[in-house]
């Protein structure tokens, strides 16, 4: 049987879901074995066009973004969303809160006209996504696992529960209850990460997007409880989350 | 020679960090135009930053780059922590110069091994060297690893590192599992060193010269990565608060990345520029794998960055040896109930003053600048960042500027080579320079 042929594309992002690939070790060897890697910049010179699964990392920001992801659909069979960049817009919606001309001017001065930018926007804002890898960055394990799963016709399995259930599992002190409370948004996001934030003793920022029916009243709940103001909430949901409702 | 017409566009040079072409356009043997475009789609970090609280920052900051963000979370805490005048304990900065040696190694071997070499052996990428020199390859990937265990146990993990914070660690790391890290950095040292020596010492570089300005940090104790002055061979040594003094950002056309240029000319920043400026402070281990590489202080050669990298790697897996047994001679102790260290999203944070501050670090690939307004509420104001690549992108042009002419009379594959080499080789991160910064603020 043929190698199925794998391609690599980042768009506006700042790679560091490629550069996890690249360093998953030993397994990235027999990740090479399993598949015929045919366009991945970052690490190749040699650029394939024709390929069966297309990994996508990075957020449309420029009208070029549009066709170039269009052209990507066309030829691939499977379109991944790879790391929060591609599923959720990531950290690169933060500007879409704000004046958009001011910023260019604020960048570029009177040469803002040069530079062409839209709004940040996940790449199923254009294109049909067939899967989605979330994390800012990915988590190598779960890349792992989704490939394997793919590779081996399983439907890849990415989880539907909170952080807090990891959480609790891996025995950390809830956030919300340390001696300085830390503002964590473990309930509402989806989990898959291992907790991997509140472990290291900080606050899950939702990187991993908005988990399926999460309760946004309960947390709206919580959140008031301990005195966070309506600022405070945007800004924090706003690290990785600006656009949801904006998502089916 | 004369009379010959050249044209060359390369679209999307490959095994670089973002998206840049390399144009040369000579006419009748004369060069007409040579530049870098980079066209990575704008980010506006510092308008991202603008609005949040100042512990907010280093989680986003970090994120303007994948290979590099301990260095931009380093950056961004030094600034706010010159802000606020606070000067974080001896333990803690003990620990952030363990992690960025880690981070350099990271990033030094994945640009030598994976992005770099595989031009010497006229493949397109590392992939076929996994089946000719597996050796190589593992010693590489042992490498990396290393690094990412170091940043996994030390900060959660080393893209975007999640403890490392203002004034502190959300998470302290424990004496055992430094002296396990120990071990492995040992056994590094003793294994893949040599074999990664033995691999770049037998390279053929390119012969090409270009004297220029080499900017850097300067430290009398130490080859500095996270603190010092900056020096400039040209215009001397000088505060990290003086910064706009000395640097001007400009914009380009065919950028979106600033070009950054000195005060007299382009200058360079990065591990060469390092190397040559800070050479004698290198441990004696790296000074020695320069003797092998044949490298000498200075080399205006700059295809010998990648060498430069070599050496530095050495150098961070002794510095980090070194570190840890320090650490542990002392003992780690937990300062948190003492210092709580300042959290992104902690409920309470001490107030501050209407301040603004600067952190200089050096990134795998230069002189890092951040500098923030904090305003009354402990919100930015303004921010502004200074990428090692935007320094570079005016010095690597005027390198093209000088090296086409000498090579105009080969074929044309072979000037093209030359040139993605030579950009390749200042290991270039693309996504970072189009950070989009604001510039003219006067601190």
């Amino acid at each position: 049987m043929a190698k199925p042929k794998v391609a690599f594309f980042d768009f506006t992002c700042c790679e560091g879901c490629q550069l996890t690939v690249l360093s998953i070790g030993e397994k990235l060897l027999d990740l090479f074995g399993a598949v015929e890697v045919v366009n991945f910049r970052e690490a190749s010179s040699y650029k394939g066009q024709d390929y069966d699964i297309a990994f996508v990392e990075g957020s449309i920001a420029t009208p070029k973004d549009i066709e170039r992801i269009k052209e990507i659909r066309k030829r691939a069979k499977v379109v991944v969303a790879l790391g929060a960049c591609a599923h959720i817009a990531g950290v690169n919606a933060i500007r879409n809160f704000h004046n958009q001309q001011e910023i260019k001017k604020m960048v570029y001065g009177d040469k803002a006209w040069v530079f062409d930018s839209i709004l940040a926007q996940p790449i199923d804002a254009v294109i049909k996504v067939d899967y989605y890898i979330p994390e800012c960055p990915i988590d190598k394990e779960e890349f792992l696992r989704f490939v394997t799963q793919l590779l081996n016709n399983m439907k890849p399995f990415i989880p539907d529960y909170p952080v807090c259930v990891e959480c609790k599992m891996k025995g950390n002190v809830c956030n919300y209850h340390k001696p300085n409370p830390i503002i964590c948004l473990g309930p509402v996001t989806r989990g898959g990460c291992g907790a991997i934030c509140p472990s290291a003793g900080n606050a899950c920022e939702g990187c991993r997007g908005l988990v399926p029916d999460a309760n946004l009243e309960a947390m709206e709940w919580l959140l008031s409880e301990y005195g966070v103001s309506a600022e405070d909430k945007f800004r924090l949901y706003r690290m990785y989350n600006g656009l949801m409702g904006m998502k089916k | 020679m004369s009379g010959k017409d050249l044209d060359i566009y390369v679209h999307h040079i490959t095994r670089v960090e973002g998206h840049g072409n390399i144009v040369v356009d000579v006419k009748k043997g004369e060069l007409k135009e040579v530049k870098l475009e980079i066209i990575e789609s704008p980010r506006f970090f510092e308008a991202m930053l603008v609005g949040r609280r100042f512990p907010e920052a280093v989680h986003i900051a970090c994120r303007i780059c994948g290979i590099c963000s301990i260095s931009h979370t380093a950056a961004s805490i030094k600034a706010v922590e010159d802000a606020l005048g606070i000067k974080p304990t001896w333990q803690t900065e003990t620990l952030r110069k363990i992690l960025m040696d880690a981070e350099m190694l990271d990033s030094h071997a994945l640009h030598s091994f994976f992005l770099a070499a595989p031009d010497f052996f006229g493949v397109p990428s590392v992939i076929p060297m996994v089946s000719t020199h597996s050796e190589v390859i593992k010693t590489a990937i042992n490498l990396k690893k290393l690094a990412h265990d170091i940043c996994d146990v030390m900060v959660g993990r080393h893209t975007h590192p999640i403890s490392m914070v203002v004034d502190g660690f959300t998470n302290l790391v424990t004496e055992e599992q430094m002296e396990e890290l120990l071990g492995k950095i040992k056994q590094a040292q003793k294994e893949d060193v040599p074999r990664m020596l033995d691999f770049f010492s037998k390279l053929k570089f390119p012969q090409f010269e270009r004297r220029t300005n080499y900017n850097c940090l300067v430290n009398p104790e130490e080859y500095p990565f996270y603190d010092g002055m900056i020096k400039s061979s040209e215009a001397g040594v000088y505060k990290p608060r003086d910064y706009k003094q000395k640097i001007a950002e400009r914009v380009v056309d065919h950028s979106t990345a600033k070009h950054a240029f000195g005060p007299v000319k382009p200058y360079m920043v990065g591990a060469l520029a390092r190397f040559n400026t800070n050479y004698k402070q290198l441990l004696p281990e790296a000074q020695k794998a320069a003797k092998l590489l044949k490298l000498e202080a200075p080399s205006y050669n700059p295809y010998h960055i990648t060498l430069a990298q070599v050496v530095e790697i050495v150098h961070c897996l002794e510095s980090m040896s070194r570190h840890i047994e320090q650490l542990l001679s002392r003992g780690i102790k937990d300062e948190r109930a003492e210092r709580p260290p300042l959290a992104g999203w902690s409920a309470k944070l001490p107030p501050v003053k209407k301040s603004w501050g600067v952190g200089v670090v050096e990134a795998p690939r230069g002189l890092l600048i951040h500098e923030y307004r904090i305003n009354g509420n402990g919100a930015i104001d303004a921010a502004n960042c200074i990428i090692p690549t935007a320094q570079n992108l005016a010095n690597i042009e005027a390198d093209m500027r000088e090296l086409v002419p000498q090579i105009l009379d080969r074929p044309k594959e072979e000037i093209v080579q030359l040139l993605e080499m030579l950009v390749r080789s200042y290991d270039p991160c693309i996504s970072c320079s189009c950070h989009l910064l604001k510039v003219d603020f006067v601190g």
